[in-house]
């Protein structure tokens, strides 16, 4: 006997069927002309379009672990280095080698993408070696741990030839372009949004909410734990990657603790667990020290001042997080999606369970 | 031989002034359960007091036996005063709340610190690391052999120091009033308030013990380095945090010997290997330990209780 059709449930959306089919592409392609525009227009728009597309990543895959299974991870520039200088180091010794096959750029491309794949691969297994021991114990542990990490990376580089020592790496070709970095980015955020919606991720935000409890329930909680910490090194590593190949030179400093620490403020400001949150803080603060750049440099009385953003803006974030803290802990969002915290009137699909 | 000896002097100078700071770690955990992020921040504050105090008394003063007490007298108290003024706004009221909020705070206020000192605006002394005057003038003590070798004045004065300040804290905690309370909060500051110990006074005073203390420690450290930095906090302090760890983070006599085994084994490693491996020892020593024993040294991994 044949099983009776399930009733289809009637779509409660405004938009008509015909036209949601191709929804995305309508919204995709004034981006991608507002993209093209921007990109030709200067240099300095495409490098901080790129800056911003590596912080997203950034965020999104700190937020993984730090916002959806509540762990406190504070190294994640060590992840990141490790997948630059990995990547980099792989162009380097690529850069005569082309694929016959293919056009010089296609080759170029692909041979990147691989570079990349091996440096995130390489940030994945570091983030396995790091997590292994310490997502066992308890979280601030891991902090520590992972803050301690991140200095190692910077001793070992320091102490390496192949990595060029303090100074750094240079002349890694540049094929970086916006395009791949935000393919990445999308990547990335289809990658968390799956998570977040799928039972692997109902585990990890009930590791988060009470890990004794999770545990009691079943919840593998270390294998979780460590499972998303190497999905969330994995993709530090690619923006590690991204980084070392738009930036002309790459060195220890690129990845200290400040930048960790900015990575840290953008996930809490945006709200530990929401990935749009990341998103947007990570927007926010790329965009912040340059357009207080440019405030003071327009007021022009205090041009000293102008040149001291970069070095005001930390001690800022480390008041912005205990400031946070006290009055708003749960960052902008909260654990909900930008989708979420939208007026009303804007038609949005009913909310299932994420 | 004799540079083993040499090693094994100055690896214990150092482990020691590690165990005051990590000490503090260890009494505010204790009481708190809150890694204190900020405690090496503290610390370096109170060095620039210090710095400060050595600057305005002149060269005369500052090397008699009143000047260096008044120097210590200035940053413990000035410390004190700091690490109850963070106590007091900034961990108070996230008491009752996740611990990963007072964690965020902590790193927070370390953040704020150490680059907020990097600043050149106003008071602020700069990013550049400045020398420090030569409180205690220094001196070789003992030779062994053709100075082979050497034991300074510093090293020993500080080592005495760190051990006087050791002891008493032992007798605070094990043997007074106060420390009986201390033990009490630490135990349960729930069920401690109902027993009608004043908990935040407890707590404010733990904190400003563990302040003054790394205040006293960070200028042992100055005068051992010659320098002073806004970073120095930051990396000292998360060595003497790893050293509480290996000890057994909570356990007084634990972080003493966590101390003692970071100092000899990060002097091990700039005599015998590299000196340019050094801070990366600490925290593979530390990952290390958390592999082979999560607990530390002489701490239990207690099962958390519903």
């Amino acid at each position: 006997m044949e099983t009776p059709a399930l009733p289809v449930p009637e779509a409660r959306s405004a938009i008509p069927p015909a036209l949601r089919g191709i929804l995305p592409v309508l919204v995709a392609l004034p981006v991608l002309a507002l993209f093209q525009w921007v990109t030709n227009e200067s240099p300095f728009a495409v490098y901080l379009l790129s800056v911003m597309g590596v912080n997203i990543i950034l965020a999104v895959s700190l937020n993984i672990v730090n916002g959806m299974t509540g762990q406190f991870s504070i190294g994640h520039a060590g992840f990141m280095a490790v997948g630059a200088y990995i990547s980099g180091v792989m162009s380097l010794n690529l850069k005569e080698v082309a694929l016959s096959f293919l056009p010089v750029a296609a080759s170029d491309q692909v041979l990147f993408t691989l570079a990349l794949l091996v440096g995130g691969l390489a940030a994945a297994a570091c983030g396995f070696l790091v997590g292994l021991p310490s997502l066992r114990l308890r979280g601030d542990y891991l902090a520590i741990v992972t803050l301690g990490f991140g200095e190692i990376i910077r001793v070992v580089v320091q102490n390496t030839d192949a990595f060029g020592r303090a100074l750094g790496l240079s002349g890694i070709p540049q094929y970086s372009s916006p395009y791949m970095i935000y393919f990445w980015v999308f990547l990335t955020v289809l990658v968390a949004r799956r998570i977040a919606g799928s039972s692997h991720g109902r585990s990890l935000w009930a590791i988060r909410e009470d890990e004794v409890a999770a545990e009691a329930m079943g919840v593998d909680t270390t294998g979780y734990k460590v499972r998303s910490f190497v999905i969330s090194s994995f993709f530090a590593g690619i923006a590690g990657g991204l980084f070392a190949h738009f930036v002309p030179i790459i060195n220890p400093g690129s990845f200290t603790f400040v930048k960790s620490m900015e990575i840290v403020v953008m996930v809490v400001l945006g709200g530990l667990g929401s990935t749009t949150g990341a998103i947007v803080a990570a927007i926010f603060l790329t965009l912040l020290p340059e357009g207080l750049r440019s405030a003071f440099n327009l007021l022009g009385t205090e041009s000293t001042l102008a040149q001291k953003v970069d070095q005001i803006r930390m001690p800022i974030y480390g008041l912005l997080l205990v400031v946070l803290m006290l009055s708003r802990p749960q960052g902008l969002f909260g654990t909900r999606e930008l989708w979420d915290v939208l007026p009303r009137w804007i038609p949005r699909r009913r909310r299932g369970l994420s | 031989m004799a540079q083993l000896l040499q090693h094994l002097i100055n690896g214990l100078a150092s482990g020691t002034i590690y165990a005051l700071v990590a000490l503090g770690y260890t009494m505010v955990y204790g009481v708190l359960k809150l890694i204190n992020f900020a405690h090496g921040d503290v610390m370096m504050v109170g060095v620039y007091m210090g710095y400060a105090t050595a600057f305005a008394l002149g060269r005369e003063v500052r090397g008699s036996l009143l000047g260096v007490a008044l120097i210590f007298a200035v940053a413990m108290l000035g410390c004190a005063l700091l690490g109850f003024l963070i106590e007091r706004f900034a961990y108070r009221p996230l008491r009752e709340k996740p611990r990963l909020t007072a964690l965020i705070t902590a790193i927070g206020i370390s953040f704020a610190l150490s680059y907020g000192f990097q600043l050149d605006i106003g008071f602020l002394p700069g990013a550049s690391p400045r020398a420090f005057p030569e409180v205690i003038e220094p001196k070789e003590w003992i030779i062994i052999g053709d100075r082979d070798v050497v034991v300074w004045n510093w090293q020993i004065i500080s080592f005495l120091i760190a051990v006087g300040l050791m002891v008493a804290l032992q007798y605070l905690v094990f043997r007074t009033r106060f420390g009986r309370a201390m033990r009490a909060v630490s135990w349960d500051h729930r069920v401690a308030a109902l027993m009608g110990i004043p908990t935040d006074r407890v707590i404010a005073l733990t904190f400003m013990l563990s302040s003054a203390l790394a205040a006293g420690a960070g200028l042992l450290y100055a005068i051992k380095d010659t320098s002073v930095s806004p970073l120095m906090g930051l990396y000292v302090g998360l060595k003497a945090f790893v050293a509480a760890v290996i000890g057994g983070i909570g356990h007084v006599p634990g972080a003493v010997v966590g101390a003692l085994v970071l100092g000899l084994v990060e002097e091990f490693v700039v005599g015998y290997a590299a000196s340019t491996w050094r801070d990366a020892v600490a925290f593979g020593f530390l990952i290390l330990v958390l592999l082979v024993k999560p607990g530390g040294l002489f701490g239990r991994v207690a099962a958390e209780k519903v």
